[in-house]
């Protein structure tokens, strides 16, 4: 029993994992663009949702749509403001550029709102389910139904969608993109925009659960880098797998071995994960 | 660069209201307005690109640099604590006749050095112990400090007081516990709280009178996160609970950055011991309480170590599902017109809250430092290690429940003891040891949910 519920545990932490990694993946994997400042998106999706709380009382469905809006907004800031004149320049000014604006971002945040750590108020989503035996916390449910329904939109979005479709055009060969009458720029501006927002979604789902401070984004940004790399760059369904993996593992080396060495067992499993195929679980080659 | 990478004001707006009502009602809302005044105001000033002017330097100053994290996980400790350091301030450089009995309150400045002021150089070592020892240099070496001040996490100080000992200037400790620290045969560390083992001794006579009362303890367990704070803690409670032949059923070492804590409260539920001891920081203590609540785990007591368990967003964010649980405080607010409740008020002021125990800690560190600097009467580091050597202040002229502070050979002061508090509504009351106690004890902590 003890067992199932260290399981269920699991994969409800690696929905979470997947949740906010969707993002990144898309900007990763699509546009061959590292955004260190993914973690800080989700940052910024929790404090999104704080304020919608602290200043209208807004419930989950008001506050999750307006923490995707704030940061659909903030996502196609940054890429008019910053990305689009930056990808023009040399690999290490991308590379940086979005690590001084997690930076940026962070540390405004601790302008902005302080170090404490803050907390969203009891709202409709707290409780426990009980199911013969086994706990289910609420929330976390309702953030790992979220990232799987967000992630198999993002996937179908890529793969079925004409959008979807001229944004791999323009990942692919943004010249030959241009002669069949796709507009690279608008695209990457709709990337940006989708992977803000689901990074907005995320934070404002994970701010249920979690305590949080401005250095949060630390924490998920790098597990996100994780997750993306296990599953595959690019792959929308690979990180979704990897995020319910690296979850699982925690759980079961943390209960089994102890709570100190449940980074080991993930990472030593990464390390061999990318051993035997470097482009991750579902990668391409 | 650190320095310059540190919020501009000290913490203090998002924190819990301090209401005196002891009606429990719902926390969270209670932080409204304040919060919402600051969080609009600060937009507005950024909007405005306004750029604070750095203060401006005084003359002859004595020059203390302090070591916090004031960004990173127990950013808000850190922040609490540099305010609590800001009052300290505040009362040694201004007269201060209401504060009765505590040193140097009355005047103006430090009188043996012409009425010099301290002035606080604060730097960010983010809870790394390696930037804690960068940082402990460059405030000696750059910025020429004359005593060293910090530094919350025991790790952070482990390594911070090894420079200081090299170059021979002295580094008082206001609240870091690991017993490692002291011991290591260091002339120049003075530590002014209590230790791990002034704690496990608390916790085991505190169990004793317990069973007294006819309490079933029959095992405990430890839970502590995994650097020289929770790992000496820990240690110094089993070894604690072995003299006092008390089992310990599990111990759990685990990262403080944890972003899931279930397995751990899964093993404990599995062991079913009768008293859980958590010696955690701020976001981990936080999400053990949430998580005990939604995996349905209430053992009969839960006893938290401080820290995280008095980091001002603790009450605020889980107070409603944490009723009963257990902490140690040297601090205790006292009745209106006491000189506690007087400091008390400096530090609500300035931040919006109570002091806790950590800030207080470090407030009294500071406070037991300006006096040995007034007597050094000079700041050659000699004149000031002797000065702290000599301290002998009476339990009248501190601010914590200590008995004094008056420190050993190896620096640590040997009159430092502490109170245990439970969470009852909004706040901490003392509950032991018994003389010291407003309310009576809740045992078990919570009825149990089966």
């Amino acid at each position: 029993m003890i067992l199932v519920q260290v399981i269920v545990g699991g994969l409800l932490l690696g929905a979470i994992y997947a949740l906010f990694s969707s993002g990144l993946t898309l900007i990763w994997g699509m546009m061959n663009f590292i955004n260190f400042a993914h973690g800080e998106f989700v940052m910024l999706g929790m404090y999104a949702a704080f304020v919608m709380v602290l200043w209208f009382h807004a419930g989950p469905l008001a506050f999750i749509p307006f923490a995707a809006f704030a940061l659909v907004l903030v996502g196609l800031l940054v890429y008019f403001g910053m990305i689009r004149s930056v990808m023009r320049g040399p690999m290490l000014a991308q590379i940086l550029s979005t690590f001084g604006l997690a930076l940026l971002l962070r540390y405004l945040a601790f302008w902005i709102f302080s170090a404490n750590f803050v907390s969203l108020p009891p709202t409709a989503l707290r409780g426990t389910i009980r199911i013969s035996g086994i706990l289910i916390d609420v929330p976390q449910l309702v953030g790992g139904v979220t990232a799987a329904a967000l992630t198999i939109a993002m996937h179908l979005f890529l793969t079925r969608t004409r959008a979807g479709s001229q944004l791999l055009a323009v990942a692919e060969d943004r010249a030959a993109a241009m002669l069949m009458g796709i507009r690279p720029d608008r695209m990457q501006a709709l990337a940006w925009a989708v992977a803000a927002g689901s990074a907005g979604i995320a934070g404002a789902l994970i701010a249920i659960t979690y305590p949080f401070s401005p250095s949060i984004g630390e924490v998920f940004g790098l597990t996100a880098f994780v997750v993306v790399t296990f599953g595959g760059f690019g792959s929308v369904p690979g990180a979704l797998i990897a995020g319910l993996l690296i979850g699982l593992i925690q759980a079961l080396s943390a209960f089994y071995l102890g709570p100190v060495y449940k980074d080991i067992a993930v990472y030593a499993l990464f390390v061999a994960v990318l051993w035997v195929r470097p482009q991750g679980l579902m990668g391409k080659a | 660069m650190c320095a310059f990478l540190t919020p501009l004001r000290p913490a203090g707006m998002l924190g819990p209201s301090n209401k005196s009502d002891d009606t429990l009602g719902p926390v969270w809302p209670h932080w409204g307005m304040r919060m919402r005044g600051n969080i609009l105001a600060r937009l507005l000033l950024l909007a405005g690109a306004l750029i604070t002017a750095p203060l401006a330097h005084a003359a002859d100053a004595v020059k203390i640099g302090i070591l916090w994290p004031l960004t990173g996980n127990a950013a808000a400790a850190g922040q609490a604590a540099k305010a609590a350091a800001e009052v300290a301030q505040d009362i040694v450089n201004n007269a201060h006749p209401e504060l009765k009995g505590i040193p140097l309150a009355d005047t103006a400045g430090l009188p043996n050095m012409g009425g010099a002021k301290l002035e606080l150089v604060f730097v960010d070592h983010q809870g790394n112990p390696s930037l804690a020892q960068q940082l402990a240099l460059r405030l000696i070496t750059q910025d020429k400090v004359n005593v060293l001040f910090g530094a919350y996490q025991s790790s952070c100080s482990f390594t911070s007081t090894a420079v200081a000992e090299r170059y021979g200037i002295p580094f008082v400790i206001g609240d870091s516990a690991a017993s490692n620290l002291t011991g290591r045969g260091f002339k120049w560390l003075f530590r002014v709280t209590p230790i791990a083992t002034d704690f496990a001794d608390a916790y085991m006579r505190f169990f004793d009178d317990m069973k007294k009362q006819g309490k079933a303890i029959r095992s405990i367990a430890v839970v502590n996160e995994n650097t020289d704070y929770g790992t000496s803690v820990g240690d110094a409670i089993e070894a604690a609970a072995k003299k006092n032949n008390m089992p310990v059923a599990i111990r759990i070492p685990y990262s403080a950055s944890s972003s899931d804590v279930s397995a751990q409260v899964l093993q404990l539920r599995d062991k079913q011991p009768d008293v859980v001891i958590f010696i955690s920081y701020t976001s981990d203590a936080i999400l053990y309480m949430r998580t005990m609540r939604s995996l349905d785990y209430a053992p009969p007591m839960v006893l938290g170590d401080d820290s995280g368990f008095s980091d001002p967003s603790f009450i605020p964010a889980v107070g409603d599902i944490a009723q009963g649980v257990m902490n140690r405080s040297s601090w205790d607010v006292g009745k209106p017109d006491s000189t506690t409740y007087k400091i008390n008020q400096m530090y609500k002021a300035k931040t919006g809250r109570d002091l806790d125990d950590t800030s207080a800690r470090n407030l009294q560190g500071m406070l037991a430092l300006a006096d040995a600097l007034n007597r050094a009467g000079s700041t050659e580091p000699e004149k000031i290690q002797k000065a702290l050597r000599e301290t002998d202040l009476k339990p009248e002229q501190i601010m914590m429940g200590y008995r004094g502070v008056k420190y050993d050979q190896t620096g640590q002061n040997v009159l430092a003891s502490t109170y245990l508090i439970q969470l009852k509504g909004k706040q901490y009351e003392p509950v032991w040891p018994e003389k010291s106690a407003t309310t009576p004890i809740q045992w078990p902590v919570q009825s149990a949910q089966h």
